[in-house]
């Protein structure tokens, strides 16, 4: 669509990040190569360029790697905490320092756009270890007695939808705790992590406090069974989570797990609907739907249905798709070709069992992984894009007459993540969020974040909170 | 040109049916607004989109001197600048129009004979709007008479914050039948009515009253123009000819100062009402220190040099 006022491209520069051809395994303060000198290469899910070749752990060095997270705990733990927080503080300033860099690199290994990158996992990220520096030297205050005791060695296995920040979840409440950590990035985002690596030296962090493992799901599975590990911390598909809960069982490892969701955004007909519009893009479009907590479904009273939907469809027009490192793109690349195809899929049962799609007219780039912005209407609780989390910019519209019925709809899954409510009226907000099966209930907003607030699942979508002071409860023996 | 919007004239037909639709009307989230209004300021407008934008945002200016200290040589001396705002440029684009008190019309008239350049005056008891309907009324004639081509009239605030929308509507009508061909842009003065929601009914009773413009602020209090105030407007005339067909125009006035805020509010124009409001008939700015702002990053673009403020004219 040619317009009068068309945007020229603005590129974030590419030269602020410098990506070696190759990178090593993370493992008692020094890179080094896989026991078996395998190898994985990570490419651009925006070009398919290859941006980097990576060591693919194996069993030989999850051991390693345990084994040096063990022999730092002693002295980790034994700091005061005003010591560990000195570190997390310096952790977090630089990264703030160079956050633009980071984002760079975040935005050209994931697909997210700059905007994302720049403004949300970023300044989360920061923040993330800040808030949790801050804890470190007031574990006697954080309401689990005095002087509450760490565990010891954490396995850490994170997705790679938000690379950087779901690294910081993880790994900023473990050391403020005194634990020393494994992380395993996702196969196809392993560099913000392997960043991360170079971040802990440059902080003076001693040897083998933080390790990073890059590989594949092998290497998640022998880092979460290994005997060594005290703590398993796992964000991912709940079939992987399911996988972790069975083969942790009978031992006493600790384990949170923050799995799947089908969030329901609700709209009740006295909502403030422009808000709600931008409330509902945020909520399944940001980061092209591959957030776990996404409004994955819409419910929307039937008396504002058609308005609420006229305006959908005229805002989803204006989103712009494309280049991620576009300053101006708000709809980058699906993560992988993988993850595109899952998609793809779950798309076509939607369609092949009735519900009518509709995508946003945009242009898809000719390489890379692509998908532009779908909604289903005629949805029904028995549609497969209502039941199953697609995990991708797509979605499903379902419409309920009473506000009973609008609960009842939202619980009626086998998940229970998030869930997002839209009135004017302060007392509905309040009724309706008691009600809701969801770790997070946002009201007149969604997909907001911040690391004072809990975050986890209710159901399928796991159990335990990261985030805030319930955060720290997943790292501390009590 | 119809006064009510047929779609809506039950809406009109009493006090309580006005007062019912106002408050019909959806709620607005302040902190969604806000959020929105503050994303769409981190596009990035380069190059060949800026220099679009700089234009545009030259052509849409209401050059506008309000000044208790105002005389015919300084109305003469604006209008000059309207009609060449960059005297080493010709292909500088003119302002839209050059805005006055009723009582210097007749100067800016005479000035701007024959360039294209409209002559825009604020009335009805500028910038309070504390005076008799027949005072105001009379202001509006005068002004008319004397060659503007606008009128910027202010609503009663005082009335819409007591409630009382009939009178505001009533006034507004009475205001429109005395502009004659002249186009009626209405002030809200955003910053009084404090709420959202004010500002949303407001731009309704505006519209309804046959508004041909609808404009945030007088430049005269506190909070003028900000981006979330001018979105919300955007919305309104959006919806409004959505659901009449009737387009109308958007003024923000007062505190836009520099090429960037310009570029953004053009921003929240296009992806908020679309491109069919990128035009001057459509959409303005109420400004006078924004025009050599934005004359400076023109000659920047042009010439690859910042020059700085002794290479435009001061008026």
């Amino acid at each position: 669509m040619a317009s009068a006022f068309e945007y020229a491209p603005a590129p974030e520069s590419r030269s602020v990040v410098d990506i070696a051809p190759s990178y090593g395994l993370f493992i008692d303060g020094e890179f080094t190569e896989a026991a078996d000198g395998k190898v994985f290469k990570t490419v651009s899910p925006s070009t398919e360029e290859v941006l980097s070749e990576v060591a693919r752990a194996g069993a030989a060095d999850v051991d390693r790697a345990v084994k040096a997270a063990r022999k730092a705990f002693e002295k980790w733990s034994a700091l005061p905490g005003s010591e560990r927080a000195k570190y997390l503080f310096r952790i977090a300033r630089i990264i703030q320092e160079r956050s633009r860099e980071l984002a760079v690199l975040e935005t050209l290994d994931n697909g997210k756009p700059i905007k994302e990158t720049r403004d949300a996992d970023l300044p989360l990220v920061a923040a993330h270890f800040f808030y949790y520096a801050g804890w470190a030297d007031k574990l006697d205050h954080a309401g689990y007695g005095s002087n509450p005791r760490p565990l010891g060695v954490a396995g850490q296995v994170i997705p790679w939808n938000f690379p950087l920040l779901m690294l910081a979840w993880k790994i900023a409440p473990a050391l403020a705790t005194g634990n020393t950590v494994v992380l395993k990035p996702a196969e196809t985002t392993p560099l913000s992590a392997l960043f991360f690596a170079d971040i802990c030296r440059q902080a003076g962090l001693p040897k083998g406090v933080v390790n990073i493992l890059t590989g594949y799901g092998d290497a998640g599975e022998a880092l979460v069974t290994h005997p060594d590990v005290n703590k398993v911390a796992f964000t991912g598909s709940t079939a992987v989570g399911k996988a972790i809960a069975r083969s942790v069982a009978g031992t006493d490892k600790k384990v949170t797990l923050e799995l799947g969701g089908k969030g329901a955004n609700i709209v009740f007909d006295d909502a403030p609907i422009d808000q709600a519009v931008e409330g509902i893009v945020t909520g399944i479009f940001f980061n092209q739907g591959q957030v776990c907590c996404a409004g994955s479904r819409l419910l929307v009273q039937e008396s504002v249905q058609d308005e609420v939907l006229d305006a959908l469809k005229r805002r989803l027009s204006t989103l712009r798709l494309g280049d991620p490192l576009d300053k101006n793109t708000d709809i980058g690349a699906i993560n992988s070709a993988e993850q595109l195809s899952r998609i793809t899929a779950l798309v076509e049962t939607g369609e092949a069992e009735g519900a009518e799609r509709w995508s946003a007219p945009c242009e898809l780039p000719s390489s890379g992984y692509w998908f532009a912005p779908t909604l289903f209407t005629n949805v029904t609780q028995a549609h497969t894009v209502a039941r199953d989390e697609i995990f991708g910019p797509v979605l499903s519209v379902l419409s309920f007459r009473t506000p009973d019925e609008a609960v009842a709809k939202a619980n009626n899954s086998q998940y229970g993540l998030s869930a997002g409510i839209w009135t004017e009226k302060g007392s509905r907000i309040l009724a309706v969020a008691n009600k809701l099966r969801a770790g997070v209930v946002w009201a007149n907003t969604f997909n907001k974040f911040d690391p004072t607030s809990p975050f986890g699942g209710y159901k399928e979508s796991g159990y335990g909170r990261e985030g805030g002071r319930h955060g720290l409860e997943a790292y501390l023996d009590v | 040109m119809p006064t009510t919007a047929p779609a809506f004239s039950d809406a009109t037909a009493s006090d309580s049916a006005l007062r019912r639709f106002l408050f019909g009307l959806p709620g607005v989230d302040a902190v969604g607004l806000e959020a929105r209004a503050a994303s769409l300021g981190t596009r990035s407008i380069k190059t060949t989109a800026k220099a679009y934008a700089i234009d545009l945002a030259i052509s849409m200016i209401d050059l506008t001197t309000l000044e208790g200290a105002d005389t015919p040589g300084k109305v003469r001396a604006l209008a000059a600048k309207a009609v060449h705002p960059d005297p080493t440029d010709r292909t500088t684009p003119r302002t839209a129009a050059v805005c006055v008190y009723p009582d210097m019309a007749a100067t800016a008239a005479a000035a701007l004979a024959g360039s294209g350049v409209k002559v825009a005056s604020v009335a009805t008891a500028f910038p309070a709007g504390r005076a008799a309907l027949d005072i105001k009324l009379a202001d509006v004639r005068d002004a008319v008479a004397a060659g503007a081509d606008e009128i910027d009239m202010v609503i009663d605030r005082g009335a819409f914050l007591s409630g009382r929308f009939m009178k505001v509507y009533e006034e507004i009508l009475a205001v429109k039948a005395e502009c004659g061909t002249a186009r009626l842009k209405v002030i809200f003065e955003t910053g009084e009515l404090s709420t959202y929601d004010n500002i949303r009914r407001a731009s309704w009773l505006g519209m309804l009253a046959g508004a041909d413009f609808i404009k945030t602020s007088t430049g005269k209090v506190a909070t003028n123009a900000t981006p979330a105030n001018t979105l919300l407007m955007l919305e309104a005339v959006r919806d409004f000819r959505a659901q009449t067909g009737v387009q109308i125009g958007v003024k923000p006035a007062g505190g836009i100062r520099t090429t960037k805020d310009a570029v953004k509010f053009l921003v929240l124009v296009n992806e908020t009402a679309g491109e069919d409001w990128l035009d001057n008939h459509w959409f303005r700015f109420g400004a006078s220190s924004l025009l050599n702002d934005l004359l400076m990053q023109r000659q920047k673009l042009s010439t690859g040099r910042y020059s700085g403020p002794d290479y435009v004219t001061v008026d």
